[in-house]
Formats: structure tokens, C-alpha cells, sequence
């Protein structure tokens, strides 16, 4: 064996005879344990761990649920009935799962947010920011796919309007379409596959979150400053530190969560889909879940139904380009007032879109609409590449250390004049 | 071990590169051919293909009104149009048209407009067969979804739809019965 | 900056109310008090028996709710005795007996409740075209819920004057084009309650709906009382947490 080993000093014997043979503990050690963090984190970079609980979260519902659960179109309206109605705290694990994807993109957004201000795609970061982009996509294909199977009013719709999206390609469009659905319409064979595939993305979703961990746990972790750590002073061991914090920041994400699970349970969701699905009448008007909502918004922005569509998805592409969109070196947006700018303009411009999303395309909303699409994408293809030529950029501190410090403890230090912002 | 290079003259080592493609492809060509059984699994399936016709009587639907009725789980408008419906359908102007066509290649006999009754913007279902529906500016058809807006021979007039209601193959049995597909 | 940020804060509130004064087609109806609506908000259990008359009497003449069962009525307080007397007041299509023939027998606990139509066709037919609606689910499915269904069942008046009706038709208030097939199907003494509360049409519509809630939303009782216990717990949970965290992070500089 060419593998130099040393044996495990762990000091459980079970936990030593595995580890020896398994090195998983000493790797969960390496990993969790001393793994070196950053030690300026604030509270946004909770919301990765989080993002993990929600995953967790909604797969084990999930699994619960199919339990009781008829992929059939005459008979999974009934089915769903009768999990809220009739089985043993069925209610209670649908509200888990129905809000619980509301509650998953919820963290997934503050996540990318988070990561778009400090810069978290950039070098040597790109691959980390491509899994995570990937599993972006992943979670709005298996939310879509989940919606459909309740075979309520909005889920059919819904499903209606969103598997025509292939019909603008020309020539094979028709042809995706009747693949896709498995007959002429929506009907029983394509709840039959949605379903399959809605219990099958999720798994590979945790595949690819796997991946995401694995790159982050190459590079280290990104952190307010954008500056990477140079020494042990920099940087703290992930337990106690890390791991204490991310489970009081997941006691009060819970808290919120429960609220709406208890309390406003039909809040976020259509009245629409308490109604079964009938082909034969179309709801007055058809409104994804928020958390798409923008992005119909862009779909709608433009009278031309291919170009709609292509602008839809591409608005998902800027996200996969945006490490090699950004010229700028620093990180930070803390280091860069124009792009802080530009990046605030952006979030109130993604709020805005969804707001127009959920109104019916008319009047003042159009116009609304149009500016938003136009932000959208001047903000990826023109303001990321050329704020980074023209920005002057603020002098970033020497190191974390030095910044963190040096309000406090070591107060001559010439860098950190101003103190940092701290959650 | 020996080292590959070493081991034969030029001639044995072309046979050898030629049988790693020649498994290579045979691979290839396997992984394919089932990779299209999958997909092709997922095509509409015989049950579903069996063409399904159905045949509709027009005699109870009064001048004015539309009915839908279901055909290969698809919609089909029928609607029984007034004159001054079928005379606004025949005298627009193809150029005033999205999509061009005129209403004589949509209909058999005029006052009978058959359709399905899809929005070909993203498949919704368009309002306009009861004369209290909204039926738009055109008096056919509204689409409740994303305002498209279709005249009274099922034809585009605005968008975001792209292309006019498509007519279903469909033939007279006889004055009062039309069968559909 | 954060002058920046408070403008566009701004100007998402603004928009927030444009759009709750344009978006709406329907006229917001009136706010009811229900006893179920708030965190501890519990059903009024009289008012469920006396709207479960309301629906058995009137309603269940056209309308189905074909998602509950008899037994279900366990959970508007029915003992087993008269939820068995009252499944046994309907008759269904029994199984197939031993030559193959299907007769009918009393319905039982597990018995959905029967449907007034054997299917929507006939249901159409015998309501001028307007199939009735299911009404499992008719307080979830519906935008404002059971204020809408209330102003609903009060909202019949006369048209006003030069309003063409459609054959059949009857003007209703709370109504999407306030042209409704239902012909009003509550009025004062519509019936007579056994508890000797007063039939008139608010108090109907009142229990109706509330019964009607209930059928929508069985467990709300149950979801209000785990809730309360779950929310607790978290915030302990949330408190010892922080005090954890403090702890871990007192001893160094961030």
C-alpha cells in the first residue's frame, strides 16, 4: 500500500476500528470540525446550511407523502384530500411540503443575493458558483413538477402553460411538446412522469449540493471582506464556531417557518388548486408560485412568443455566466460603491418584476415590465463587464484579521479606519 | 508487464487501435439504441394514438352560439356564426392579418366555424362561445391567460398568440352531423 | 447609500398598494366574525350542527361534498350512534350480490356522502346547464373564503334597473358579474334549528359557512393547538441557542 496512514486517535474503539478501515470520521473532522472558516462571517452566511436543512426537510416529507400519495389524473385530487383530511397528521406533513418549497427558494434567493454582493462566484470560485447555479435550476424543474401533482386548477394550468414554453422552438417544438406530455394535452401520463421525476430530481439535487460542498471545501469559504485568508488569525475552526451559529440561526428559521405552516398555511398558495383540474376551463387568470414570478414577468414582457421564451431562460443563463460577466477584481461590493449600487438597483429591480408577474399584463404594468427586463439584462451583459473597467475600487484592508481587530482590540491599524458592518 | 509500444511492429498496433473503435462504436450504437427505447417510451402510447373521431349535431346550437366539445383530449370549439359575424370574417383584409388566411380555407360551410380551442400562445382555453363571454375586440375569441385575441374565424388579431386557432380535420355525415377527425 | 436603499424601499411600498387597490376583480366582500380566524381560533361547535342542518336541508339538494364521509362528522361532535343514524338515512348501491345483482342498502359510517345527482350530466340537466358545485373544498377554493361564501348566500337583491339578466339568471352582489345561476337559497325560517336559535337568513348563511369552513379545513383546531406548543418550543430552542453561541463566541474578537 503506497498510502501513508496514521492511525486514527480517536479515542471511541468503534469509532477508531471503522475509522481505520473508513476514514469518514476523520474526513467529518477535517471537513466540520478544524476546518478553517473565515472569522467575519454575518448572519447571510447562514443561509447555505440552511438551504441544506430545507433540502432535508423536504425530502423527508416527500418521501411521507408519496407514501399516501396516487399518481393517477381521475384520482390524485382525492389522494391529496385525503392526506389533509384523513390520515394521521397528514395535514400537517403537506403544510411542511407545500410551504416548505415556498420556504426553500426563500433561503436559496438570500443565498445567491448574498453571493452576487460579496462577489462569492468569482475566481477561484467559478465551479462552486456553476453547482450551485445548477442546482438552482434543478429546484425550479422539481417545484415546477411538484406543483403538478395536487391536479388541482393551478397545477394543471400551470403544467399547460409551462410544457407549451417548447412549442416556440421551431420545427421540433410540437414534436418535445407531445413527448413531454406523453399524449395531445396534459392528461394522466404526464402526472404519471412528473411524479417519477419529482421523486427523482430531489436525489439529484443532493448529488450535486454534494458537489457544491465538495468545491467550497476546495477554495474556502468567501467572506464579507472578499479577501482571502492569509493566516491562522483570519480564521476560526468550523466547530464550535460555525456550527453553534448555523443551529441558532436554523432555531429561528424554524420559528418562521412554523408560523406560516400553523398559521397562514393557504397564504402563499392559489385558491385555484383547492378546485380540481378541469381541461375544460381555464382559470381567469393563471399565476405561478411567487418564486417564478419574475421570470414570467420577463415571459410576458415582449409580445413575441418565441423571444419571450428565449428571454426567459436566458434570464436563468445570466446567472451561469456571471462569474466570467464580472471584470472587476475585488470581490466586495463593500469595496465597489458603483456596483453596490447597481447591485441594490438589481435586487429592487428582481422585486419588481415579481410584483409584475402577479399582475395581469395591462396598462402601466407592460411598461413596468419592459424597464424591468431591460435592467435585468443591462445589468448582466452591460453594467457587470464595464463597471469593472471604470470603478474605482475602495482600498481593501490587508487582511481579516486586521480588519475585524482593529476597531477593537489592536486599534493602530492604518487600514481599517472605518469599521466593518457586523451582524 | 510489457510496454505496449514494444510489443509489436506497426501493423499490430493499427489492428489494435482499429478493434478499441471498432468496440468503441459497437458501444456507442448499443448505448444509443437503448437510450432511444427510453425516450421513445415516453411518446404517446398506442392507447393513446388510437384516433378516437366523435361526431357532433349541430342542429341544437342556435345561430350565435358555440359549444366545446372534447376530441383526443383536446377542446373543439363549434360555433353556429351570424351573418354579420361571417361577413366581418370575409371581408378583413389579409394584410391587416398575423397570420394570413383566409376565411373560406378555415371553414367548409360558412356559417359552421370549427376550431380547437387552444390558445396557440401557451394553451389556454379562449372565452367566446357564450355570447356574454368576453370575446374581445374582434367578436371571437378572448384568451383569458395573456389577452390574445382572435376574430370571428378563430384567426389571430392580437397577440401574444402567433398563429390562428387550428382547424381539426373534420367532414359532413350529413347537413346536421360533422365528425371530427 | 442608505438614502438610496430607503427610496427604494419606498417605492416598493408604493407599489405594494398600487396593486392592492387595482388588481382585484372581484369587490372585496365584508369581514365577517368567524370564531375559527385568529392563532387560537376554534370552531363554535353549535354553529357547525346547526349549518350541517343548513346543508343537509337545503344545500344537499343540488350541491355534493363528495371528499367527507359520515364518520368524518365525528369531528363537528356526532357520537358514533347518531353519525350511524344518519348515514342510515340515505340509501347507496350496494356490492353485487351473490347473482350479480346491485340493490341498495342503508348507507354506513364509511359511506361518502351521497351525491344528489348521480353524475355531472344529469346534474347539468336538472339545473338549467349550471352544474352545482362540490362543496368539500368551496371555503379554501375560493379568494376570501368564507366572507365570499357569506356574501354569497346574503348577496341576492333585484337587479338594478336596466341590468339585462340572461334566462335564468339571478343577481347577486358578491358574484364575478354578479349574474349566478343559483336561484337564493336562504331566507328567514328556512329552517328550524333544535337548539330554538332563530332561523334568519344571516344566521343561516352564518352557520353554513362556518360548517362549510370546517368541512374545507378539519384541522385547524388541531393545527392551532400544535402550532402554539411547536412555536414555544422553537423559541426556546431559539433562546438556549443564542445563549450557546454567545457563549462560544465571547472568547474571541469579531
Amino acid at each position: 500500500m503506497a498510502h501513508t496512514k496514521t492511525p486514527s486517535t480517536f479515542q471511541n474503539p468503534v469509532i477508531r476500528w471503522v475509522d481505520d478501515r473508513l476514514p469518514i470520521f476523520t474526513m467529518i473532522s477535517k471537513e466540520y470540525g478544524v476546518f478553517p472558516t473565515p472569522r467575519n462571517f454575518n448572519y447571510l452566511w447562514n443561509f447555505g446550511a440552511l438551504a441544506l436543512v430545507m433540502l432535508v426537510i423536504m425530502i423527508i416529507t416527500g418521501v411521507f407523502l408519496a407514501m399516501q400519495y396516487t399518481p393517477h389524473a381521475d384520482l390524485a385530487f382525492d389522494s391529496v384530500d385525503r392526506i389533509t383530511r384523513d390520515v394521521n397528521g397528514g395535514w400537517l406533513l403537506r403544510s411542511l411540503h407545500a410551504n416548505g418549497s415556498s420556504m426553500f427558494f426563500l433561503v436559496v434567493y438570500i443565498h445567491i443575493f448574498r453571493g452576487m454582493y460579496y462577489g462569492s462566484y468569482k475566481r477561484p470560485r467559478e465551479l462552486l458558483w456553476l453547482f450551485g447555479a445548477a442546482i438552482y435550476l434543478l429546484m425550479m424543474a422539481t417545484a415546477f413538477l411538484g406543483y403538478t401533482l395536487p391536479w388541482g386548477q393551478m397545477s394543471f394550468w400551470g403544467a399547460t402553460v409551462i410544457t407549451n414554453f417548447f412549442t416556440a422552438l421551431p420545427f421540433v417544438g410540437k414534436a418535445i411538446t407531445t413527448w413531454l406530455w406523453g399524449g395531445f394535452a396534459v392528461a394522466n401520463p404526464t402526472l404519471n412522469r412528473f411524479f417519477a421525476l419529482h421523486y427523482l430530481l430531489p436525489f439529484v439535487i443532493a448529488a450535486v449540493v454534494f458537489l457544491h460542498v465538495w468545491a467550497l471545501h476546495v477554495t474556502g469559504s468567501n467572506n464579507p471582506l472578499g479577501i482571502e485568508p492569509k493566516s491562522d488569525k483570519d480564521t476560526l475552526p468550523f466547530h464550535p464556531y460555525y456550527t453553534m451559529k448555523d443551529l441558532f440561526g436554523m432555531s429561528v428559521f424554524l420559528l418562521i417557518y412554523a408560523v406560516i405552516v400553523f398559521y397562514i398555511p393557504d397564504y402563499l398558495g392559489s385558491p385555484d388548486n383547492y378546485v380540481k383540474a378541469n381541461p375544460l376551463v381555464t382559470p381567469p387568470s393563471i399565476e405561478p408560485e411567487w418564486y417564478f414570478l419574475p421570470f414570467y414577468a420577463i415571459l410576458r414582457s415582449v409580445p413575441s412568443k418565441l423571444l419571450g421564451v428565449i428571454l426567459m431562460f436566458g434570464a436563468v443563463v445570466m446567472i451561469f455566466l456571471m462569474p466570467w460577466l464580472d471584470t472587476s477584481k475585488v470581490r466586495s461590493a463593500k469595496f465597489r460603491p458603483w456596483y453596490q449600487w447597481c447591485f441594490w438597483f438589481f435586487a429592487f429591480d428582481s422585486l419588481l418584476l415579481g410584483l409584475v408577474g402577479s399582475q395581469h399584463p395591462e396598462g402601466i404594468w407592460i411598461l413596468l415590465g419592459r424597464i424591468g427586463t431591460l435592467y435585468y439584462f443591462g445589468f448582466f451583459l452591460i453594467l457587470l463587464p464595464f463597471l469593472g473597467w471604470f470603478e474605482r475600487t475602495l482600498p481593501l484592508p490587508a487582511s481579516i484579521s486586521e480588519s475585524v481587530l482593529g476597531g477593537g482590540k489592536l486599534a493602530s491599524s492604518a487600514v481599517a479606519a472605518k469599521p466593518m458592518e457586523k451582524a | 508487464m510489457v510496454d505496449a509500444t514494444h510489443h509489436g511492429d506497426g501493423e499490430g498496433q493499427t489492428r489494435r487501435e482499429f478493434l478499441y473503435l471498432a468496440a468503441g462504436a459497437i458501444g456507442a450504437v448499443g448505448s444509443a439504441g437503448v437510450a432511444w427505447e427510453l425516450i421513445n417510451s415516453m411518446n404517446p402510447a398506442a392507447d393513446t394514438l388510437a384516433l378516437s373521431t366523435i361526431d357532433v349535431n349541430l342542429a341544437p346550437i342556435p345561430e350565435g352560439m358555440g359549444i366545446v366539445t372534447m376530441w383526443q383530449g383536446k377542446p373543439v370549439f363549434v360555433r353556429h356564426r351570424t351573418a354579420e359575424e361571417i361577413k366581418q370574417a370575409e371581408e378583413v383584409k389579409l394584410s391587416d392579418l398575423i397570420d394570413p388566411a383566409t376565411d373560406q380555407s378555415r371553414v367548409k360551410k360558412s356559417p359552421w366555424l370549427i376550431l380547437i380551442g387552444i390558445c396557440t400562445h401557451l394553451g389556454c382555453i379562449p372565452l367566446g362561445n357564450k355570447p356574454s363571454d368576453l370575446r374581445g375586440d374582434y367578436g371571437g375569441y378572448l384568451c383569458p391567460c395573456h389577452g390574445s385575441q382572435y376574430d370571428t374565424s378563430g384567426r389571430v388579431r392580437h397577440g401574444p398568440a402567433p398563429l390562428n386557432l387550428a382547424v381539426p380535420p373534420y367532414n359532413y355525415t350529413s347537413d346536421t352531423v360533422v365528425r371530427i377527425g | 447609500m442608505s438614502n438610496f436603499r430607503a427610496f427604494l424601499m419606498g417605492g416598493g411600498l408604493a407599489l405594494a398598494t398600487l396593486t392592492t387597490a387595482s388588481a382585484q376583480e372581484l369587490p372585496e366582500p365584508a369581514k365577517q366574525d368567524w370564531s375559527f380566524y385568529g392563532a387560537f381560533g376554534t370552531y363554535d361547535q353549535a354553529a357547525l350542527q346547526r349549518g350541517f342542518q343548513v346543508y343537509r336541508e337545503v344545500c344537499a339538494a343540488c350541491h355534493s361534498m363528495s371528499l367527507l364521509a359520515y364518520h368524518d362528522l365525528s369531528g363537528i361532535g356526532y357520537t358514533p350512534d347518531e353519525i350511524k343514524a344518519i348515514a342510515a338515512s340515505v340509501s347507496v348501491p350496494d356490492d353485487p350480490d351473490d347473482t350479480g345483482e346491485i340493490k341498495d342498502r342503508p348507507g354506513r359510517p364509511s359511506d361518502r356522502f351521497k351525491a344528489p345527482f348521480p353524475n355531472e350530466k344529469a346534474a347539468a340537466a336538472a339545473n338549467n346547464g349550471a352544474v352545482p358545485k362540490d362543496l368539500s373544498l368551496i371555503v379554501r377554493g375560493r379568494k376570501y373564503g368564507p366572507d365570499y361564501i357569506f356574501a354569497l348566500l346574503t348577496g341576492f337583491k333585484d337587479p338594478p334597473p336596466g341590468m339585462k339578466m340572461a334566462n335564468g339568471m339571478n343577481y347577486n352582489t358578491a358574484f364575478p358579474g354578479n349574474q349566478i345561476a343559483m336561484p337564493p337559497p336562504l331566507s328567514d325560517d328556512r329552517v328550524t334549528y333544535a337548539d330554538g336559535t332563530k332561523a334568519t337568513l344571516a344566521q343561516e348563511a352564518h352557520d353554513v359557512v362556518t360548517f362549510l369552513s370546517w368541512a374545507s379545513d378539519p384541522h385547524l383546531e388541531e393545527r392551532h393547538r400544535l402550532g402554539a406548543r411547536v412555536i414555544i418550543f422553537l423559541a426556546a430552542f431559539s433562546g438556549v441557542m443564542y445563549g450557546v453561541k454567545r457563549k462560544v463566541w465571547s472568547k474571541v474578537a469579531h
